[in-house]
């Protein structure tokens, strides 16, 4: 058996003449923290659908926690939880009813369920809130409630279509929290998103996805620094000899004049070339007097790969998305 | 590893969905209470004034000798019961549709349990209902002036009350079964309710619930004996009122190879759309 829970093989899925999904391979390992980052319409929705069993398997291959959704769904089913993109809790029903409801739903004993329950009340810090129906929750209460209730069954891999689409910003870092605690007890999590920080902070590695394809995939700090794209500001006492040196060097390129200083971007790790940059402009005699170096942010890979940037969707997004709760 | 995910324990899917229905059916008051005033209101209102009605019309009727005469609050009673019956069930369906809309459905859809539990648990929630406000009818029959069970010891009565509690539960399925193949089917509630429109005035109008078929043309007499409406009322009446008597100047026998033919074409119609539904919830995809 491989490390690998979610396999995913030459994946496609289309509703009627729309292609969302367009051949799409990859695979989760055991205990990662896994993210699709990609704009609205990119195809997360249905992938997730598709791995936890919801729309009926099209073209590829699909195994999870070593069962396959085409011949058993059923085994899929027991050995994943999941948070929807939308808000699925019955507005009329407490929170210790939603909880109690779903363990009933996968035959957990009475024991079992009662002492899960207070567990995870205790987990997503619910506890006052038991009888309240989850009408009565605010936005960031509903979704620690739905996380709560994804793990009611002790998953091996938990679903999450947009976690913290909607949440302040506290909020998020909470839930990442929470999110980060379920992942040491050994679940493994697979998330979809289109917040750059909630990718590149929460995660292990990401599969940028757009117009239903995989773009690239990798760990955040190796996508960033796969861009090779460090930028630098110098500041010196002689700003012409600085771009002189500048320009012979190899792994220099784009050398700007910006307000008294110069701007460049390195081909290479920037925090590595900086000392000998710094060396090489005041052999010539040149006083260095100030100096910046930006990494690549998430923002920065995404533009990169995509061509686009994803702020302004994102926000679009947010009005249209939630509060279908009932 | 694999063994708690491996064990597969006996499926109680459909006491879970049926928990969870009435849950709700008992949280929210106002539909409570209308869903058993409602019938009540019905057989006070329409009863007594059709019935001051009829009876004066056949006033002057007499019936064959031994053969009870009964008035028309009576006869209408049975057709009350029947009535409420079938609107409960055909609207136990909504739920669903609500369900679909709102999210709430995917996570039955994505659980283990079999997609024919989710329409038993409503099922058996739409019985339980159909039960409620069949009693209270008979209660509420009962004082004011029905005259069911009239004459049996109380042996006899729970025997016609249990007959009639099967009929009514078996009817009942069957239109909750038909309620939700349509929901699982439909996108809008508007959609529904006018396709659940279309089907009950028929249902109604060709049934025996206000007036005997009898005197139907042929064409209509035919949809009579298909309709199941009818065959629940037959059962109805043996239970409530007996095997032979008359109303409206209508002489009515229920030998009990009546009845039991009324119960199979109950029965019969029960599993034909438990198997509909079977199929429409097999191939629904929700997302
Ligand atoms: N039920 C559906 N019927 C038809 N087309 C659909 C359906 N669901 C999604 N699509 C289309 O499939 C594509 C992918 O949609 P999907 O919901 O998977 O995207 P997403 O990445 O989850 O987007 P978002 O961030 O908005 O949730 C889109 O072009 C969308 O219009
Ligand atoms: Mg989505």
């Amino acid at each position: 058996m491989s490390d690998a829970i979610i396999e995913v093989r030459n994946l496609s899925h289309a509703y009627g003449d729309v292609l969302a999904v367009d051949n799409i391979s990859f695979s989760v390992n055991r205990g990662e923290i896994f993210a699709f980052l990609g704009p609205n319409g990119a195809g997360k929705s249905t992938v997730i659908n598709v791995l936890i069993t919801l729309l009926s398997i099209q073209a590829g291959e699909v195994s999870i926690a070593g069962h396959d959704v085409r011949t058993a769904p059923d085994m899929v089913r027991r050995a994943i939880g999941i948070v929807f993109q939308e808000v699925t809790l019955d507005r009329d029903m407490t929170v210790r009813e939603i909880l109690e409801f779903h363990g009933r739903l996968y035959n957990l004993p009475r024991e079992e369920r009662r002492a899960r329950i207070e567990e995870l009340l205790a987990l997503v810090e619910l506890e006052a809130k038991r009888d309240a129906r989850t009408k009565e929750l605010s936005g960031g209460m509903k979704r620690r409630l739905e996380i709560a209730r994804g793990l009611m069954t002790r998953p091996q891999v938990l679903f999450l279509d947009e976690p913290t689409i909607g949440l302040d910003p506290q909020t998020r870092i909470r839930m990442w929290d929470y999110l980060r605690e379920v992942n040491r007890t050994g679940t493994t999590i697979f998330l979809t998103t289109h917040y750059m920080d909630e990718a590149d902070h929460l995660s292990n590695r990401i599969s940028i996805i757009d117009n239903g394809r995989i773009i690239v995939t990798g760990t955040p700090l190796a996508l960033k620094n796969g861009l090779g794209e460090d930028v630098m500001y110098m500041e010196t006492s002689d700003t012409a000899g600085t771009e002189d040196v500048l320009r012979n060097l190899a792994y220099v390129r784009d050398v700007r004049q910006k307000r008294n200083g110069t701007v460049f971007t390195v081909t290479e790790d920037g925090t590595r070339l900086l000392p000998a940059i710094m060396d090489d402009v005041r052999q010539r005699g040149i006083a260095v007097t100030a100096v910046n170096l930006k990494k690549p942010s998430m923002d920065d890979v995404f533009v990169h790969y995509t061509g686009r940037d994803l702020r302004d969707e994102g926000a679009r997004k947010w009005g249209a998305g939630r509060g279908r709760s009932r | 590893m694999g063994g708690r995910a491996g064990e597969i324990p006996v499926n109680v899917g459909f006491a879970t969905v049926y928990w969870r229905d009435m849950l709700r059916f008992f949280r929210f008051k106002t539909l409570l209470v209308s869903s058993l005033v409602q019938p009540a209101l019905w057989m006070a209102f329409f009863g007594v004034a059709m019935s001051s009605n009829f009876d004066r019309l056949s006033a002057g009727v007499m019936p064959g000798a031994g053969i009870e005469q009964i008035g028309y609050l009576t006869f209408m009673g049975a057709g009350v019961i029947a009535m409420t019956t079938l609107f409960t069930s055909l609207f136990g369906g909504v739920v669903i549709l609500f369900d679909k809309n709102w999210g709430l459905m995917r996570e039955l859809f994505a659980s283990p349990i079999p997609r024919t539990h989710i329409v038993l648990g409503i099922g058996l929630s739409g019985v339980t209902k159909a039960w409620i406000q069949s009693i209270i009818i008979m209660i509420f029959g009962l004082i004011i002036g029905v005259q069911f069970f009239a004459g049996y010891t109380p042996v006899d009565i729970a025997i016609a009350v249990l007959g009639i509690l099967i009929f009514v539960g078996t009817f009942a399925l069957g239109f909750l079964f038909l309620s939700a193949t349509i929901a699982v089917s439909m996108e809008s509630p508007e959609g529904l309710q006018g396709i659940i429109t279309l089907l009950t005035l028929p249902i109604f109008f060709t049934s025996n619930a206000l007036y005997p078929t009898t005197a139907f043309p042929p064409f209509l007499q035919a949809l009579a004996v298909v309709n199941p409406l009818t065959h629940l009322i037959n059962g109805i009446r043996f239970f409530a009122i007996g095997s032979s008597f008359s109303a409206i100047g209508i002489e009515f026998v229920y030998t009990p190879q009546i009845i039991l033919t009324s119960y199979l074409v109950l029965l019969g119609f029960c599993v034909g759309t438990f198997l509909l539904s079977r199929w429409a919830f097999n191939r629904a995809e929700v997302t």
